[in-house]
């Protein structure tokens, strides 16, 4: 009989690449060169115009909040797939306190409703141990019949809304530093090589933004010191990663997945709240349109970490407005950066001796190249699906080197520590 | 029959019929709060249906039963193919050309064009199944992309081939010819679908491939046991991929009842959304094909019964989704409380038996 080798001893010990300040301010400057160059190469401005980027924050915050949502839940071992669901819930709550009673009241209607969703996503998979896949479908299917039903009694009848839609709800205060954006907005204007993306970057900063972005913006920084920094956080993810454990050390494991997913809940709420009071003005049906599994798209690029989170919903909320903006052909001006992306993948596949995936990369990056020399435009209704394909395609690439928490998605009984 | 094998006849039943009491309540709270006329809802819902109601609903059904099985497939090999939505609009649009297009006459349309639908819904699922083993992508996240995507590919090709009826906005692909039409059933003075026999044909294949096949023994054994079943020697990779082909070959004939039966084209306004209801349903019938098909009537009876309930009571028929929503969340944890409550029963009856052998030795000692 041979003796087996363990492959995991075997491997050599890569030393974790750690995302520190220096290494982000150089991911910045590095995509604004990339910008910068694809914006003068195709022609196409408004790739990074200021309205582009202000509309991508629009864009990235609903699937920033839903993936933030999916994170507190997955980080404490419960997958949470009901996050469309309980946006859906947020939208309406939005839609509905936000007219009834003022848009701050819709802010809280739609945490509330979400958490709600949560709450019974939390019974459902800590208590009774249902499958979380399962939970969360059900939620999702739930939501939008409770969601349609609500909005047919709420709004069917009041002047300018309807049965699937609420009358337009008043704006949420935003924030503009004139002083700052007129200049910027000049610099702007003269299409210097990276200067004015910069210009056109602060300036997206400085104009209109709405406080709930803010406020979400402080949410993630928020999620991180209390996960990573505090010993509340460090219980909720050994949760996560080990529950036998961490209840043999005396936490309440019920208990802090509990918290974990009404948080989520509520996360996704705002979300849906964000979508209908600063995204639109109104609540729509079908208004959240998967971006809760976007979110949590997101979320699994991110590595399950609030800055890699960030990353994501940027890169989606940038995908979903250039197809919204421009369409068509400001879609196809991204097929460059994306044939670039392809082959730099497959060099550095070459490297890691992935002979066969590099060739894949390869003739995928010399396809997409080949489409963009050949048309001039991408088809209004394939440019739809841009977010998606996104998705997928960055899934492919990099879902290899995530690590999800290890108790991740599985059922823990209390007491099965012993 | 002895008593243990009554309470788990008894446990089994139990379950179904809590959660649809609890359904039933919550709803009904959710009608009592909203103000709405409760008694009415339900005395329409639950009132003995009408001969044409009755056909409507067993055509639905079997559209049901037909996504159903699709998300079975998948369930029973632990994998979630919630992409059964976007693998039958793809497959029905394939079928759709291909029957339009009419190269083979008469049945010999019908058959190609059925090919050519599971064909393209196999693949379309198959993308997610490559990914899944070839890069371990979860199936989850991918189908649901793939359901995105495929709404714009179906766009596109739509209208690349589409032929426009006058004076409207709707476009459809061509009509099948009359002589590639699969006949109703006569049925309660009205017709089902011919289809309906396929879909029966599906679920015993189905049973039979499962329950009684080498492949159908590796799948279970896959999807109960993934390193048990890497032991005794199955590939789990192959067999993730067959599952998806085969989960995407099933849902390539949910839009077959209707193409087929009802609209003859793939236009803009063919149904959506069947395969999330395929997953409630499968969920609701424990992927046993009898289940799935009194699971799947159940639907179709609460959908087709609430039709009229925006005309009669001025509620919205919307209110039969919180039902069906509620009826699959309470089924799978009323299945969880009632095995926890039969594991208790078996390990009371087991100490009490051990208890009594060991007095009974006592007293001989």
């Amino acid at each position: 009989m041979t003796v087996a080798t363990d492959p995991v001893a075997v491997a050599p010990a890569k030393s974790r690449f750690r995302l520190s300040w220096p290494w982000i301010l150089l991911g910045i400057a590095g995509i604004l060169v990339v910008m910068s160059l694809l914006r003068i190469v195709t022609g196409v401005d408004d790739l990074d115009s200021s309205g582009t980027i202000r509309a991508t924050l629009i864009a990235a915050v609903p699937i920033g909040l839903a993936g933030l949502g999916g994170l507190w839940s997955e980080r404490a071992g419960v997958v949470n797939i009901g996050l469309e669901g309980m946006m859906m819930l947020g939208t309406f709550g939005a839609g509905y306190f936000g007219y009834f009673y003022g848009p701050w009241q819709g802010v809280v209607g739609a945490i509330l409703l979400g958490a709600a969703g949560g709450l019974l996503h939390a019974v459902a998979t800590v208590y009774f141990g249902v499958d979380h896949i399962v939970s969360g479908v059900a939620i999702n299917i739930i939501a939008a019949g409770a969601v349609q039903y609500l909005a047919g009694m709420a709004f069917t009848g009041v002047p300018g809304g309807g049965q699937t839609q609420s009358p337009p709800i008043d704006r949420l205060p935003s924030i503009t530093i004139s002083g700052l954006s007129e200049p910027l907005g000049e610099i702007e204007r003269e299409n210097w090589f990276v200067v004015s993306d910069a210009a056109a970057v602060l300036r997206a900063l400085v104009t209109n933004m709405s406080v709930l972005t803010i406020i979400a913006l402080a949410l993630f920084v928020a999620t991180w010191w209390l996960l990573w920094r505090t010993a509340f956080g460090l219980r909720l993810r050994s949760v996560g990663e080990s529950p036998a454990a961490a209840e043999s050390l005396g936490v309440n494991v019920y208990r802090y997945k509990f918290i974990a997913v009404i948080t989520s809940g509520g996360l996704a709420g705002l979300a849906g709240g964000f979508l209908a009071l600063v995204a639109a003005n109104a609540f729509r049906d079908g208004q959240t349109g998967g971006r809760g599994y976007i979110g949590l798209a997101a979320m699994i690029f991110g590595n399950w970490r609030p800055g890699g989170l960030f990353a994501g919903s940027m890169l989606f909320g940038y995908t979903d407005t250039l197809r919204l903006r421009g369409g068509g052909e400001t879609v196809h001006a991204l097929l460059l950066l994306v044939a670039v992306f392809l082959v730099l993948l497959a060099l550095w596949q070459w490297r890691q001796h992935g002979r066969r995936s590099a060739l894949i990369a390869a003739v995928l990056g010399v396809v997409v190249a080949g489409i963009y020399m050949v048309s001039d435009q991408v088809p209004n209704e394939l440019a739809t699906m841009t977010p998606y394909l996104t998705t997928l395609l960055v899934l492919a690439v990099f879902s290899q080197n995530l690590r999800m928490p290890a108790a991740d998605g599985k059922i823990y009984r209390k007491g099965s520590a012993g | 029959m002895t008593d243990s094998r009554m309470t788990r006849i008894a446990l089994a039943v139990a379950a179904p019929v809590l959660a649809l009491v609890t359904a039933f309540v919550i709803t009904s709270v959710v009608l009592i709060l909203a103000g709405d006329d409760w008694l009415g809802v339900w005395g329409q819902i639950l009132s003995w249906p009408s001969n044409r109601t009755m056909v409507n609903i067993v055509n639905s059904a079997t559209v049901y039963y037909l996504s159903a099985v699709a998300v079975a497939i998948g369930f029973r090999m632990n994998l979630f193919n919630i992409g059964v939505d976007g693998q039958y609009r793809v497959a029905s649009f394939a079928a759709a050309w291909v029957a339009g297009e009419a190269w083979l006459p008469g049945y010999l349309n019908i058959v190609l064009a059925l090919l050519a639908g599971m064909f393209v819904g196999a693949m379309w699922a198959g993308i997610a199944g490559l990914l899944r083993v070839t890069r371990g992508v979860s199936e989850v996240i991918s189908t649901i992309m793939l359901n995105a995507i495929a709404t714009a590919v179906v766009a596109y090709f739509l209208r690349k081939v589409a032929i426009r009826t006058e004076g409207s906005n709707i476009i459809s692909t061509k009509p099948i010819a009359e002589e590639s039409r699969i006949p109703g059933i006569p049925f309660l003075g009205g017709e089902i679908y011919g289809f309906v026999v396929v879909a029966v044909l599906v679920g015993v294949a189905y049973w039979v491939v499962i329950n009684r096949t080498r492949f159908g023994f590796d799948l279970r054994a896959a999807g109960q046991n993934e390193s048990a079943a890497v032991a005794s020697g199955i590939d789990v990779k192959r067999m993730i991929l067959v599952t998806m082909l085969l989960s995407g070959a099933a849902a390539g004939l949910v839009g077959m009842p209707l193409l087929f039966g009802q609209d003859y084209a793939y236009g803009s306004t063919f149904q959506s959304g069947l395969g999330f209801a395929g997953i409630a349903i499968a969920l609701l019938g424990r992927n046993h094909p009898v289940g799935i098909a009194l699971g799947a009537l159940l639907f179709a009876f609460l959908d087709q019964q609430s039709n009229p309930l925006q005309i009669l009571l001025d509620v919205s028929p919307d209110i039969v989704k919180v039902t069906q929503g509620v009826i699959v969340l309470a089924v799978v944890i009323a299945y969880e409380v009632v095995r926890r409550y039969g594991v208790r029963i078996e390990q009371r009856q087991v100490a009490a038996a051990l208890d009594a052998e060991t007095r009974e030795k006592e007293v001989s000692a």
